[in-house]
């Protein structure tokens, strides 16, 4: 079903288009209106993004969990490279949050100088994001993957705090670096493919059904999370993260830790478990014992950090770990709760790295010790501060809760002992967050602090929309579930096709007797399960004596059987 | 009549939502009175919704599942907002909604000129919404919701006031605490999702089979954790005692009457769970036990009156656990109703008496006040005799409840109870005596400032406070003295206990005593209670200075909290500062900062090589030349 308007491409264009109309804004205006003149432009641009994003969501309709709006054309043919772009459950709600977020991230921070270039590059950041979220051929995502980096090296090191240039500089190599190995790895997946098949393409969905070796599948998932996992970034790939948040303008900090680090986790899911399938169940006790270490290892940093600009940070570390969980997972709960935040993490970073920024421009300083009792002078401020933060500890009632509630209940099912540690994480959440608002909030303000005025109504106003969806994503999250289910469940159906597992079902094996048509299901399941385990068993170990991927092999096949309790 | 039901949770969440936007506006005191207008009117829904149960057939008709909305949909994990209308949730909804009727009342006059008035009223409406829900919910995580719900409320108004750094870290105290609990919960949520593929009660009881007992205990002890964190036991009770920084009104509702028995609550609610493993039940009589002896003791050695209470409440808490070990589900909630009775009364008698005196809490410089507040006096001793156990008042019905089912099943608990209720009865007269009799020793209390945001006036002798919060006392203590008769077998068709009885089926325990076992029990629990009273009065009346009957070691609650620290406060920070400065900055930071000098000193390296003279380059040729020639000589000549 291709729509008659070409709702993707348009959202790609959009942005960019209009940051080459910022960027075309005459100096000759007068900076007074020059900057009036680029102001408007990059709301205008980013709102009409906006407006895009809920025209897509609106017409955007589950069914099968496929991709939708699907615009492809031939762009290089001689290369196999076409213009694919396509939606489906799981990056949708990406497109509309980064959608969401762009346009507040603009209205939330105010930059002192050069704003038609900042106002440019925040426009073309949006254009690559959205076009990384809909690209369904590797080259375009590449090239919008690797498109991102240049606006936030220039927004960081033009606009940044005193350490930018160092900031910038490590973000730039280190992302660029791991890149590299994607670049590899997506060449060398197409080539494997034209082998085989004669025809040399880079689409997702054609090389999807590339036949390869176990081996070839390790190395080169490797090759594509190397990326990933340094731009989401996923334990112990983060410490260009601290720097880089810390550095960055509050536009630049919001943009990186909101949207740009779901580029990682999102990269994961849509071609790690659509190419790489056996790789993935081999390699997921690694991938979760990473996201389960990062959960504890961002919590416990976090707990000693004195800058409330690193504190999250590291607490948006240990968030990510959830995210990780709920993909290697492969459980439909605990994959839909991984996606589902994406999404709260998105926003409830934002909106923590929004207010922090208003707490810089009022009193100058984002240490921790160097703030105190604010909530008397600004209870507003205070007031939604708190919310937010609720929101990131995970209260029930608001948007954090869902997500980390499906992941834990899902990962629970396949791998009880990491969900177990990773729960600890919930304790230590409130333990730095808490401490962190009691100074910062509480107590007698100091006569600085007892002067700082509280948010302004253009203040109230942008920070509005997050706390409203914080509070509606955690009081009905049913639309947003029943969209990114159908997906989620095709996702993983393609997985257990794919490796010859069979994703366990939580409940008593009595239930499934009861009910024929699931019992038919599970009876046919189950026999090419077993079919299908000797063989990937058979091919894991060969993988073993070729390769020493010794500790890759033992979870290769999860049957239901051996998570029970006695 | 029962589909009115939703009205309950939806009263207050509507007063929150009205304060929320013109709180501010309204002010002093009409945000108070709308406040008390909403809970109010939950409370009248209570009756009405109780009224329709009644009217139905004791059994399964008395039991009413209302859906709101599906919340969480997805694969096997389908989770609905809905609301189960039983007779256990209905006790619990109704005695919920009174007695916060009544504290809020109260607090209209006890919060008067506080700086934050309007937004004291909107966290108390928002926590009996949670209270609501959590009592009310179908599935253990709508439950949840009103868990933490209550538990952020508690948060809130522990640190109301907030600018005293006291009252901030102990709100944030009682959030931690609150939450290793919460971790317990969660894992016994996912434990049972995926046993059952449900989280709903009636699902769950229905898959029992599915737990070998191994997981049921696993589940048990998951669930006693969270509500040992919730209830205040052993090892989580610390926070109870520093959450007395709130407002007293605070105190009285959510640290005595409601919020703290939820772990109670949850216990009774998964009993079918709980009679799968007999070593979970053990484990939970135990600990109440122990945990009512232990904050016991360290009541006896407290100055401040409302701490006092609040070791007293965990005390009266481990007595409920100790019920809910023995499978006596009933007198645990007997205990409860009453216990939030008169405790909520001693709490809002001692708030009338910190007000009187314009903010003192410490018990050595009260003295004689039945003098000057005598109304606050006399429902103040109806509320301390009953908890003393004094027959015929309600604390001695429930208490006995407890400890002949103890009696009958675990002896060596039973005699810890007993202990427990002579200390009972010695640190509540100690409290009586040195706040009410004896000489006038508040002088300094009322020359000086008084510390409490919430307290004001400049009378230079106690005064008694406004009917606003005389009200609420006269009703409170009408209960607490006639509490007992809920325990009555009224008729048949009105049993208040018994009909309790179908909920919890065959898990339910309950002691056949002969009459005769009885009567000299009840004699002995009377004998015990009038000695603790005979001698705290003896002893305290004359001399409120005895510092050999407080010992440090009780004071300072057997030392736990210097225990904790010293055992997970200051490793744990110790860790969290090396993690970040040597792991994190050193190790991980370092090696990539290492890659990336050796990549830079690479670089500089092979720069040299670069000279541009071609004889320097014609040099390293030959070189090379020779080299691999070399080499292929030693392959060649092995």
């Amino acid at each position: 079903m291709t729509p008659t308007f070409p709702y993707l491409t348009t959202l790609v264009l959009l942005p960019a288009g209009a940051g080459i109309v910022a960027a075309l804004v005459p100096r000759s205006l007068g900076e007074r209106t020059q900057r009036l003149a680029v102001e408007a432009v990059g709301l205008a641009g980013t709102l009409a993004t906006l407006a895009l994003a809920i025209a897509i969501i609106i017409g955007f309709h589950a069914g099968d969990g496929g991709y939708t709006m699907v615009s492809r054309h031939s762009w290089v043919p001689t290369l196999g490279i076409s213009w694919h772009l396509g939606v489906d459950g799981i990056s949708v709600f990406l497109v509309l949050m980064a959608a969401v977020l762009f346009p507040l991230a603009l209205l939330g921070a105010r930059i002192r100088h050069n704003q038609r270039s900042f106002v440019a590059w925040v426009l073309l950041l949006e254009a690559g994001c959205m076009g990384s979220f809909v690209a369904l051929d590797l080259v375009v995502f590449f090239l919008f993957f690797e498109l991102t980096l240049v606006p936030v090296y220039f927004i960081i090191a033009g606009w940044g705090h005193e350490r930018r240039n160092y900031a910038a500089m490590k973000f730039f190599v280190y992302t660029f670096a791991a890149s590299a190995f994607m670049l590899v790895a997506i060449v060398a997946v197409a080539v494997i493919h034209q082998q085989q098949t004669g025809v040399l393409t880079f689409d997702l969905v054609k090389l999807s059904h590339t036949h390869l070796s176990l081996t070839a599948q390790v190395l080169l998932f490797l090759g594509f999370t190397a990326a990933f996992a340094v731009k989401a970034p996923i334990f112990p790939f983060h410490t260009w993260s601290p720097d880089a948040y810390a550095q960055s303008p509050t536009t630049g900090s919001v943009v990186l830790a909101a949207v740009m680090a779901k580029l990682g986790t999102y990269g994961i899911i849509r071609f790690d478990l659509t190419l790489f399938p056996r790789a993935v169940v081999d390699l997921a006790p690694v991938l979760l014992t990473l996201g389960v270490v990062g959960i504890l290892y961002g919590a416990i940093v976090a707990c000693a950090q004195r800058d409330l600009k690193r504190l999250v940070a590291y607490s948006s570390l240990a968030h990510l770990g959830f995210i990780v969980l709920g993909t290697f997972a492969l459980t439909t709960e605990a994959m839909t709760g991984g996606v589902l935040q994406m999404v709260n993490h998105g926003l409830v970073t934002a909106a923590l790295f929004l207010l922090i920024g208003w707490i810089y421009s009022r009193r100058g300083t984002w240490q921790i010790t160097g703030l105190h009792g604010l909530q008397r002078p600004a209870p507003i401020l205070a007031g939604v501060f708190t919310v937010v933060m609720l929101a990131s500890i995970g209260l029930p009632g608001l948007n954090g809760f869902v997500g980390e509630f499906l992941v834990l209940a899902g990962t629970f099912i396949t791998h009880r002992w990491w969900a177990i540690v990773a729960t600890v994480g919930v304790v230590l959440s409130a333990l730095y967050l808490l401490w962190a608002f009691q100074q910062v909030f509480h107590g007698k303000a100091t006569e600085a602090d007892a002067s700082t005025p509280d948010l302004t109504w253009r203040e109230g106003l942008v920070v509005a929309p997050l706390v409203a969806l914080i509070v509606f994503l955690g009081v009905y999250p049913k639309p947003v579930l029943d969209r990114i289910t159908p997906s989620v469940e095709r996702l993983v159906a393609h997985v257990d096709r794919a490796t010859g597992t069979t994703q366990p079902v939580p409940g008593p094996s009595h239930r499934l007797a009861v009910d024929p048509a699931v019992k038919h299901r599970s009876a046919a399941v189950a026999a090419t399960a077993t079919a299908m385990n000797g063989q990937s068993t058979a091919s894991s170990s060969q993988a073993t004596g070729s390769n020493g991927h010794a500790a890759v092999v033992s979870s290769s096949t999860t049957g239901a059987g051996f998570r029970r309790f006695p | 009549m029962l589909h009115v039901a939703y009205l309950m949770p939806l009263l207050p969440l509507a007063g929150f939502a009205v304060l929320l936007l013109v709180g501010r506006r309204m002010g002093d005191p009409w945000a108070g009175w709308l406040a008390t207008a909403s809970v109010t009117g939950a409370f009248v829904v209570a009756c009405v919704v109780f009224a329709g149960l009644l009217g139905r057939p004791a059994g399964p008709d008395r039991e009413f599942t209302q859906i709101l909305f599906t919340w969480i949909p997805v694969g096997a994990l389908q989770v609905k907002a809905a609301l189960l209308i039983d007779p256990l949730s209905m006790t619990m909804a109704l005695f919920v909604t009174g007695v916060s009727a009544l504290i809020h009342l109260y607090s209209i006059g006890y919060m008067k000129d506080d700086k934050d008035y309007p937004k004291f009223f909107l966290y108390l409406n928002l926590f009996v919404a949670s209270m609501l829900v959590l009592v009310l919910a179908n599935n253990l995580l709508f439950t949840f919701v009103g868990w933490e719900g209550v538990g952020v409320c508690s948060y809130w108004l522990i640190a109301f006031w907030f600018e005293r750094d006291s009252a901030a870290t102990a709100g944030k105290k009682a959030f931690i605490y609150n939450r290793i609990g919460d971790a317990g919960f969660l894992v016994a949520m996912f434990l049972i999702f995926d046993k059952t593929g449900t989280l709903d009660y009636r699902g769950v009881f229905a898959h029992l089979g599915a737990f070998g007992p191994g997981a049921a205990t696993a589940v048990c002890l998951l669930l006693l954790l969270a509500a040992a964190g919730k209830s205040a036991q052993i090892p989580l009770f610390p926070w109870l005692a520093d959450a007395m920084e709130g407002p007293t009104p605070v105190s009285a509702l959510i640290h005595a009457a409601t919020m703290v028995t939820a772990g109670v609550y949850l216990l009774c609610r998964m009993s079918p769970m709980l009679a799968l493993s007999p070593d979970a039940r053990i484990v939970i009589a135990s600990l109440g036990a122990v945990t009512a002896f232990v904050a016991a003791t360290i009541a006896c050695a407290q100055q401040d009156i409302k701490k006092v209470l609040a070791y007293s409440t965990i005390s009266q808490l481990g007595y409920m656990f100790l019920a809910v070990g023995t499978g006596a589900y009933e007198a645990a909630i007997f205990l409860m109703v009453a216990h939030a009775f008169f405790k909520g009364l001693l709490f809002l008698g001692s708030g009338s008496v910190i007000h009187g005196l314009d903010g003192e809490q410490n018990l050595k410089r009260m003295g004689n006040l039945r003098r000057y507040l005598p109304l606050t006096f006399v429902t103040f001793t109806i509320a301390w005799l009953a908890i003393a156990g004094i027959p015929p008042l309600s604390g001695f019905w429930a208490k006995g409840d407890i400890l002949d089912n103890a009696f009958a099943r675990f002896p060596a608990l039973w005699a810890i109870g007993l202990v427990t209720a002579a200390l009972t009865a010695y640190y509540m007269s100690r409290l009586g005596a040195l706040a009410f009799y004896g000489g006038d020793r508040w002088e300094e209390a009322l020359s000086g400032k008084g510390g409490n945001g919430g307290a004001t006036g400049h009378a230079h002798s106690p005064h008694e406070s406004p009917v606003v919060m005389l009200v609420p006392l006269v009703v409170l203590a009408f209960l607490a003295f006639f509490g007992g008769a809920l325990a009555l077998p009224w008729h048949p068709s009105f049993d208040p206990l018994g009909w309790l009885a179908p909920v919890f089926g065959s898990a339910l325990y309950n002691a056949h005593l002969t009459g005769s076992t009885e009567w000299v029990l009840g004699v002995v629990d009377s004998v015990v209670a009038l000695g603790g009273l005979g001698v705290a009065m003896r002893l305290w009346v004359r001399n409120p200075e005895r510092p050999e009957l407080e010992p440090v070691f009780l004071a300072k609650s057997w030392r736990i909290d210097d225990l904790y620290d010293a055992a997970i406060g200051r490793p744990g920070a110790s860790l969290a500062r090396f993690t970040a400065v040597v792991i994190d900055d050193q190790v991980i930071d370092g090696a990539v900062r290492g890659i990336a000098r050796l990549t830079g000193a690479t670089g500089a390296g092979l720069r040299r090589i670069q000279t541009g003279f071609v004889r320097q380059y014609a040099l390293w040729i030959v070189v090379g030349v020779v080299g691999l020639l070399a080499f292929m000589l030693t392959r060649a000549w092995p």
